[in-house]
């Protein structure tokens, strides 16, 4: 019996080909829209946090504005801090902006960093060729240097830097490694930078104090606990004074960041749902001609035996494959155009099993809830009064 | 002869605003298995009004109706769409065959109600037509067959379910003479069969195909004996 109303209802449907795809037409622009839009929001959500967590979900950074009296950390300040719980290390950065010279040739307004040892250690992929910064380097303020990409390309074009020397601010350093050239995000980016241990950096740049730090965690689950810690060592360094300090959280933003987004796609599926409505709308016109049309039909139809339910169910049966039909191409064009859009911004694509159920469950119940009432009324219909409509 | 229709006092009126026009009064009739009924009437004399109440399309306002040992009166919808499937099958003036079915289609609609599996319906409407002398036609569509054959296809639809009555509202009056006499022809020998038959006409010369005429005027019956 259902088999008998889908096919009845399939060849309704090809019967009124224009009519049908014109109806349908609602319902696929709105699933397209559906689909492209939360795709793409999800796939730009998805890389953008894919960076952020690059640049290290599992790490707290403490900026020192200072105190007059105190203007940043030393060295036992981080030693109390690497003492906390939940700490994997600490990674001091010094930072400076001078010339370097390499043969003769200068290079203008690097940045020259201090690092430490840990800086290292907890993300092995900054290495390309050489060795990082170890105690040795860092206990004996060695005049070695670690560079960027950009370094390589300007000054040692054409052979390998290892071994070679390097002129920072007027001193001879030996270079030990090279970086690998980091992608995207400016603002973690080293491909313009020198590497030094960060003893050597206070000494030869005339630092005295550490003004930024990044401690890393073993438990990010555990930062905001690890952050009260923190303050616990901080406060009282800086003798309790205000604004001494920030402490910034890359975990708390990644999820601020991401709720952000998920709520970026909801609105966005509400206006697209919106649309859907309106194609449900049409739909429902549609079956209301096509009762009206078929008034005799339906009539001599229920005088040689239709039931009203069965009349019901051809006509919403009818609907369902109208919208499923028009939610299937727009759930295929959607992802067209969510394909491309992804391949032009350069941004992941995928389209998620949850997304394409959402799409066809979201048609067919618009199928539903439109066709109902049409069908309804069709099964309503007095058989004389629509025998005699002939 | 077993009873298949037993109309006791039935009354039926349309009500337009305040008044009301009382279509048939009081009438009864009974219609025994096997006979070759026919209701014989001027226009507007209420026959279309009978044949609506018979076939269950529509209720009396007043009295008792029984089919096939029903009371109508009890049933709804869902059960009148069993009753109309299983009891009645009807042929129209203007055949109402639907124009995008082919001829076997048409005929097989009343088994899809009936809840028959495809390859017993298509057997049993094939031995239909066979049987109207239209196997030949079965692919065509309505626009591709004349009228004559077109009623064809009707009474073979009508019949496919082997219904209790075989009722027709005027099956001649969109057909000319011959082939007017060609579908009393079939129905005589439709009856010979014994398939129990109500003829609706407003022609004196059709309805002496029937072995049993009864007249009706305003809405009144009266019975004529014929040979
Ligand atoms: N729905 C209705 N509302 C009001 N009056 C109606 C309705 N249906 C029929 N009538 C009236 O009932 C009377 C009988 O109508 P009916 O259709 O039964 O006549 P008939 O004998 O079939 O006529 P014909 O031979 O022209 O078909 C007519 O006077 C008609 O106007
Ligand atoms: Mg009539």
């Amino acid at each position: 019996m259902l088999l008998e109303s889908i096919k009845m209802s399939y060849e309704n449907i090809v019967r009124n080909k224009l009519r049908s795809f014109l109806t349908m037409l609602g319902i696929v622009i709105g699933v397209a829209s559906i689909i492209a839009l939360i795709t793409i929001v999800q796939g730009a959500t998805n890389s953008i946090s894919d960076q952020v967590t690059e640049l290290g979900a599992n790490k707290i950074t403490v900026n020192v504005m200072g105190t007059p009296l105190k203007q940043g950390l030393n060295q036992e300040d981080m030693l109390n801090i690497s003492e906390e719980e939940n700490i994997k290390g600490v990674s001091p950065t010094i930072s400076g902006k001078t010339g370097i010279i390499y043969e003769g040739k200068l290079m203008e307004n690097v940045t020259v960093q201090g690092k430490n040892d840990v800086y290292f250690n907890m993300d092995t992929s900054l290495l390309k060729t050489g060795r990082p910064i170890n105690i040795l380097d860092l206990n004996s303020k060695n005049q070695v240097v670690i560079i960027g990409s950009d370094i390589i390309k300007e000054l040692y074009y054409g052979v390998d830097p290892i071994g070679k020397d390097l002129v920072i601010n007027g001193t001879s350093y030996t270079v030990i490694g090279t970086l690998n050239p980091s992608s995207g995000f400016s603002m973690g980016s080293n491909n313009e930078s020198v590497i030094i241990p960060y003893t050597t950096a206070m000494r030869s740049l005339g630092v005295k104090d550490i003004s930024s730090l990044d401690v890393f965690l073993e438990d990010t689950a555990l930062a905001d606990d690890t952050v009260t810690d923190l303050k616990g060592v901080l406060n009282p360094a800086f003798n309790y004074k205000d604004n001494a300090y920030t402490i910034f959280n890359m975990g708390d933003m990644i999820e601020s960041f991401e709720s952000m987004m998920s709520m970026m796609s909801l609105l966005l599926a509400g206006i697209a749902a919106i649309s859907l409505v309106v194609g449900g709308i049409g739909i429902m016109n549609m079956m209301l001609v096509s009762i009206t049309e078929r008034t005799m039909e339906i009539g001599l139809r229920k005088a040689l035996g239709a039931t009203p339910k069965r009349i019901q169910l051809q006509f919403v049966i009818e609907s369902i494959f109208l919208s499923l039909v028009g939610g299937l191409i727009g759930l295929v064009l959607g992802g067209l155009i969510a394909y491309t859009a992804a391949a032009l911004i350069g941004i992941g694509f995928s389209l998620s099993i949850a997304t394409i159920l959402l799409a066809v469950g979201f048609s067919g119940l618009v199928g539903i809830v439109f066709g109902y009432m049409p069908a309804r009324k069709a099964s309503q219909l007095n058989p004389i009064d629509a025998l005699r409509s002939l | 002869m077993a009873e298949v229709l037993n109309m006791q006092n039935i009354s039926k009126s349309y009500y337009m605003g305040e008044e009301e026009l009382e279509v048939l009064s009081k009438v009864n009739l009974t219609v025994n298995s096997g006979e070759f009924l026919s209701l014989l009437g001027p226009s507007g004399s209420g026959k279309s009004t009978m044949m609506n109440i018979i076939g269950c399309l529509d209720m009396p306002t007043s009295g008792k109706y029984l089919l096939s040992g029903n009371d109508i009166e009890d049933l709804d919808e869902t059960e009148l769409a069993f009753i109309r499937n299983k009891e009645i099958g009807f042929v129209f003036q203007s055949f109402q065959l639907l124009p995008r079915l082919s001829a076997l289609q048409n005929v097989e609609l009343p088994l899809i109600y009936a809840g028959v599996s495809s390859a017993e319906r298509k057997e049993r409407s094939l031995n239909m037509l066979d049987r109207v002398g239209l196997v030949d036609k079965t692919k065509n569509l309505p626009t591709q067959l004349s009228g004559g054959q077109q009623q064809r296809v009707a009474i073979a639809r009508a019949l496919v379910t082997e219904p209790t009555i075989l009722l027709a509202d005027e099956p001649t009056g969109a057909l000319d003479q011959k082939t007017g006499a060609q579908v009393m022809e079939l129905f005589e020998e439709l009856n010979h069969d014994g398939r129990t038959i109500i003829m609706i006409t407003h022609d004196i010369g059709i309805a002496r195909h029937a072995k049993r005429v009864v007249n009706i005027l305003d809405g009144h019956l009266s019975e004529q004996e014929v040979q």
